[in-house]
Parts: structure tokens; C-alpha cells; sequence
């Protein structure tokens, strides 16, 4: 017997999804709800809550295949747009990191660097349906003879091409300030001198780990919103952290679980997947990602009526502490006060700077929405847990 | 908000604007008669003399409106060639992501994030051009065109 006074499965969501009577909220009117109803008359209300994030996700890359012509060919080192792939794979297949900047990149030779074109660019030029060009180098061998290829491609051209991320959705991130006396150029963007701003990020109540911290509905298997198409969820992403220290409602105080994703690049749109260049630090790819909650139960209303006032996000140095791995951690500041525009640092007033754009984290949790609404996307019953406690 | 909307204060009207001066003008004191003959305050937010003796500055001037508009023409009739700032410095509005960086480096708050939005709102009156934004915006949305003889 189940201790719940609300109980539902997903299947019987999906029914609903399909005759269009779900009832699905987004992640911030889900917080006023369960603020004005409570947990149980919000849970036997709302059948799906949908999250959203969209922000710079530097692992993720595209696995792809360029497919043959004869003669046929192992390729052994490949560039698009002369941004290096990783080719010791099997012949044609080869996967291109968001981060890795062309070959001829200045990098940081001229400080701080602009680092113009990566792997992200090259993923949102083919989302775009631009053609890139191919080329690939080999040693030749008896079954596969072609040593050299040239060519422009398109998406269109690609067998296939997967974004696969190994470390997306962040749960909880830091806020980043520099205490050195000169400006730093961080992956968290540039940080002036004498903490005179502080940079963070996430998405707050609309991020879809903070919605369901213990990951009780996420899993191999489910199905989510990724870069404008549909994705899946493979599992924990590299670095997941099961066991953060949490505050009172569950919430990690510090970066913790991470997701591994995957979904096909032919359906996604460049508006979620846009290559990113980060002065001084380097390329990356601004990943659109919206998972939506299943309501089973008033735990996962109560979870998803997270409010931006509970989150707590901690204050790290960038400028001693982070590049000597140190951990101290200045202080915490909740999601609400550094989206007011200011928070105390050391018992300073500074300013702070979003790096995660909040209003396409709402515009994919509201897409996603509307998909379910519709009636074209149903939920999915993960098929293996994550691990968090 | 601390600022008063443009207009209330009797000397409120301000402008930003981008003088280009042509070698023989560089070297003689044009702008200081703003002051002198045209009760105009000004604010140089960038000064530029090249190796050819051209002469550009980014100015922000603030006095009375009827003032501004005879100082303009003084620094016409002098060949001094005056460009409005907001026709320097360009927002490509498809390609902003709203995330919100640029607003850590703009100097004269011309962009922003909107509190209820979330959007950044760049109120271009404000802008001095002085191209932060540019370096630092991860998309290249912000473009400033400050260079009419191919220096930057
Ligand atoms: S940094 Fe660029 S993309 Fe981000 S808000 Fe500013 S102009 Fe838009
Ligand atoms: S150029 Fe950019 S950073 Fe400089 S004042 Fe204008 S908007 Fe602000």
C-alpha cells in the first residue's frame, strides 16, 4: 500500500497526454500553485511539470558518421571546418567535442583569446543546414585503400549525426567572483577585479534537477526535450555527485548530479543549440534541455513547487581558490537574490551577471509545454535509476 | 531608479556622438569651445589620433537642447564630421541569446536585464560604443563599426 495520498502512474498520464486532458504546468507557475494549494490538492491538480535550461554545456559533442564512396576509406584523423574530431573509432564514424577550437586558432597566444569558431559553431552551422567541410586523412590498408578526402557536407549528407553529451543539466552551479586584483577571463565569463561582479548560473526553479533532486523520476531512458528536438536521457552523467551535502528541502548546496543525453541531430533547431565563444577561455555549445516531471505523487508537487528563494547557490574565488583547487566557498546566496541584481560578497555589495539565459530556459520548459499539450509527446518510464541520495 | 527620464531637468538633454576630425582640424581646440561659446558640458569617452593625424572621439555631451544643436553645427562648419553613436553600435536581435553577460562589462548601463522579462534590453541612447560588449558577448551579437579608415 502506498503511503501517498495521491497516486499516479505514467501510463495513465500518457493517457490523458493522448486525449488531450493532461494538465501540465511549467516549472514557475508549478511553484505558485503549490504555494497557494499545498502539495496534495497541487498534485491531484497537475499531471506534468515541465523544466528548462538553456546555457552553455561545454561536454557535448556530435557523434557522427560521414558515411562511404568508393574507394572506400578508415578515416584516421578527420577536421570539419578544420575543427579536430576524434576518428580512432571504426571506419567513417568520428565524434566532434563542443570545446575543440580550429586547428588555426590563436587560442590564448593573443591574451584574452576570442577563440571565434569550435566544435559548437560547427554543430549549429549544420543545425542550420550550412554546408562544412570534410576532411579526413588515412594510412590505408588492404580492405580500406583511400588515404585523402575533401569534400563539403551537409547534415542532410550525414548517415548520421547524434548530439551526445556526457555532462549536461548541472544541478546547482557556483557563483563566481575574483578577489585578485586583476580582471580574470573564466569559463563563468570575465570577473573583475576585487569582486566587483559575480557571475552565475543554472536556471533557478526552471532547472529540471532542481525540480526533482533526488532524480526519483529521471532515468536511462527518459525522454526529454534536447536542442529543440526530442532527446533521451542515458544515465548519470561524468562527475554526477550522488551523495551532496543538502539543504532542508533536498536541495544540493553545491554542484552535484549531472545527465548524460542523446538525440538526434536532424530534428534539433539551431534557436536551442547555438555555438558559443567565451573570451580568454575557449568554444562551447549553448545547450536547450526541458525534462518534464511526472506528477505521481504530492512528494514530486512539493519538489517541483521549488522557488527560487530555496535554492541555495554557493560564492567560489575564481581568481586564487578555483585554479589552485582550493574549496573554500565564500558564502551562499539564494537563486531569488542573484536574480535581483545584487548580492553581499565578504559583506560587499556586488553586482551580479547572469551567464544562463533565463528567458530561453522558460521558452523550452514552454515548448515543452505545448508538445505535451498537444499531445505529441508522451512520457517515458525510466528504465534504471540514478543514483542520489 | 535614480536616473530622471530624459527631459525633466531643464539641462537634461544629453548625447553621445562620434566625431571624426580630418588632419588639419586635429591639432586645433574645436571641442573645448563647446564649453566656451555654447554653455555645453562634455564627457570624452574616447580619443584617437592617427599616425595620419586623423583625428576621432566619442563625446558625451549634455546641456541644453537649442545649445547641442549650435554646437553641432560649430563643429560642422569646422569639417568636423559627426556620426550619432547609435548608428555606430548594432544589436543583431535573432542572433541575442538574452543570457545577460554583456551587462557585466557595459560601462554606461545601456544594457541591462530586464527583471521581470529576463530578457537584456540595450537602450542604445545610453551607449558610448566603446565596444566591451563585443569581446565579450559569446554569440557576436553586439557589433560596433567605430573604424571608417580600417583601424580598430
Ligand atoms: S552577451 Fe550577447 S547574447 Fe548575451 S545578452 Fe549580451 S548581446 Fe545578448
Ligand atoms: S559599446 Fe557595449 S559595453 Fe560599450 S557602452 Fe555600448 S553597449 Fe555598453
Amino acid at each position: 500500500m502506498s503511503s501517498f495520498k495521491v497516486n499516479k502512474t505514467i501510463p495513465e498520464i500518457n493517457e490523458r497526454i493522448r486525449k488531450g486532458r493532461a494538465v501540465v504546468l511549467n516549472a514557475g507557475e508549478m511553484t505558485a500553485l503549490v504555494q497557494k494549494l499545498g502539495k496534495v490538492k497541487a498534485a491531484k491538480e497537475v499531471d506534468v511539470v515541465t523544466t528548462g535550461t538553456f546555457s552553455p554545456m561545454c561536454s557535448s559533442g556530435l557523434l557522427f558518421n560521414t558515411g562511404q564512396e568508393p574507394p572506400v576509406i578508415k578515416t584516421s584523423k578527420v577536421w570539419i571546418n578544420n575543427v579536430p574530431c576524434y576518428a580512432g573509432l571504426a571506419a567513417v564514424d568520428g565524434y566532434l567535442g563542443a570545446t575543440e577550437p580550429a586547428e588555426d586558432d590563436p587560442l590564448n597566444k593573443v591574451y584574452p583569446g576570442r577563440f571565434a569558431y569550435g566544435g559548437g559553431h560547427v554543430i549549429e552551422d549544420l543545425v542550420r543546414g550550412k554546408a562544412v567541410h570534410l576532411r579526413a586523412e588515412a594510412y590505408g590498408t588492404d580492405c580500406y585503400p583511400r588515404r585523402k578526402l575533401d569534400k563539403d557536407v551537409t547534415l542532410a549528407d550525414l548517415p548520421n549525426a547524434w548530439l551526445l553529451n556526457p555532462r549536461n543539466c548541472y544541478q546547482n552551479y557556483n557563483v563566481a567572483v575574483n578577489l585578485t586584483s586583476r580582471t580574470i577571463y573564466t569559463y563563468m565569463g570575465p570577473l573583475k577585479p576585487n569582486s566587483r561582479n559575480a557571475n552565475f548560473a543554472t536556471a533557478g526553479q526552471l532547472s529540471p534537477l532542481f525540480n526533482d533532486p533526488y532524480l526519483k523520476t529521471i532515468g536511462l531512458g527518459t525522454k526529454i526535450f534536447l536542442g529543440g528536438g526530442v532527446g533521451w536521457v542515458l544515465g548519470a552523467g561524468t562527475q554526477h555527485n550522488a551523495k551532496p551535502p543538502r539543504n532542508e528541502r533536498g536541495l544540493p548546496l553545491s554542484p552535484s548530479g549531472t545527465l548524460m543525453v542523446k538525440g538526434d541531430l536532424k530534428q534539433m533547431r539551431a534557436r536551442f543549440l547555438r555555438g558559443v565563444s567565451i573570451v580568454g577561455y575557449g568554444c562551447s555549445l549553448a545547450v536547450g534541455v526541458g525534462i518534464p516531471i511526472p506528477i505521481l505523487n504530492e512528494d514530486m508537487a512539493w519538489f517541483t513547487g521549488v522557488s527560487d528563494a530555496d535554492i541555495q547557490v554557493p560564492i567560489k574565488d575564481y581568481g586564487y581558490d578555483y585554479p589552485n583547487g582550493l574549496p573554500r566557498v565564500l558564502g551562499h546566496a539564494t537563486f531569488e537574490e542573484l536574480k535581483s541584481g545584487e548580492i553581499l560578497v565578504n559583506g560587499k555589495k556586488t553586482p551580479t551577471v547572469p551567464v544562463t539565459s533565463l528567458s530561453m530556459c522558460l521558452e523550452v520548459a514552454d515548448e515543452l509545454k505545448r508538445w505535451i499539450e498537444e499531445g505529441k509527446f508522451l512520457l517515458t518510464e525510466a528504465q534504471d535509476i540514478i543514483p542520489s541520495v | 531608479m535614480s536616473e530622471k527620464p530624459h527631459g525633466e531637468v531643464q539641462k537634461g538633454f544629453r548625447k553621445i556622438v562620434y566625431l571624426t576630425f580630418p588632419p588639419e582640424v586635429s591639432g586645433r581646440p574645436v571641442v573645448c569651445n563647446l564649453a566656451r561659446l555654447f554653455d555645453l558640458s562634455f564627457n570624452i569617452l574616447k580619443a584617437e589620433i592617427s599616425p595620419r593625424q586623423d583625428g576621432t572621439m566619442t563625446l558625451e555631451i549634455s546641456g541644453l537642447e537649442t545649445d547641442f544643436h549650435k554646437g553641432v553645427n560649430y563643429l560642422k562648419e569646422n569639417s568636423v564630421r559627426i556620426t550619432p553613436v547609435a548608428q555606430k553600435i548594432f544589436r543583431d536581435e535573432d542572433c541575442c541569446i538574452h543570457c545577460g553577460l554583456c551587462t557585466a562589462m557595459c560601462p554606461t548601463k545601456a544594457l541591462v536585464v530586464d527583471k521581470g522579462t529576463r530578457k537584456v534590453l540595450f537602450e542604445i541612447d545610453k551607449c558610448s560604443a566603446c565596444g566591451l560588449c563585443t569581446r565579450v558577448c559569446p554569440v557576436q551579437a553586439m557589433a560596433v563599426d567605430l573604424d571608417e579608415n580600417g583601424r580598430n
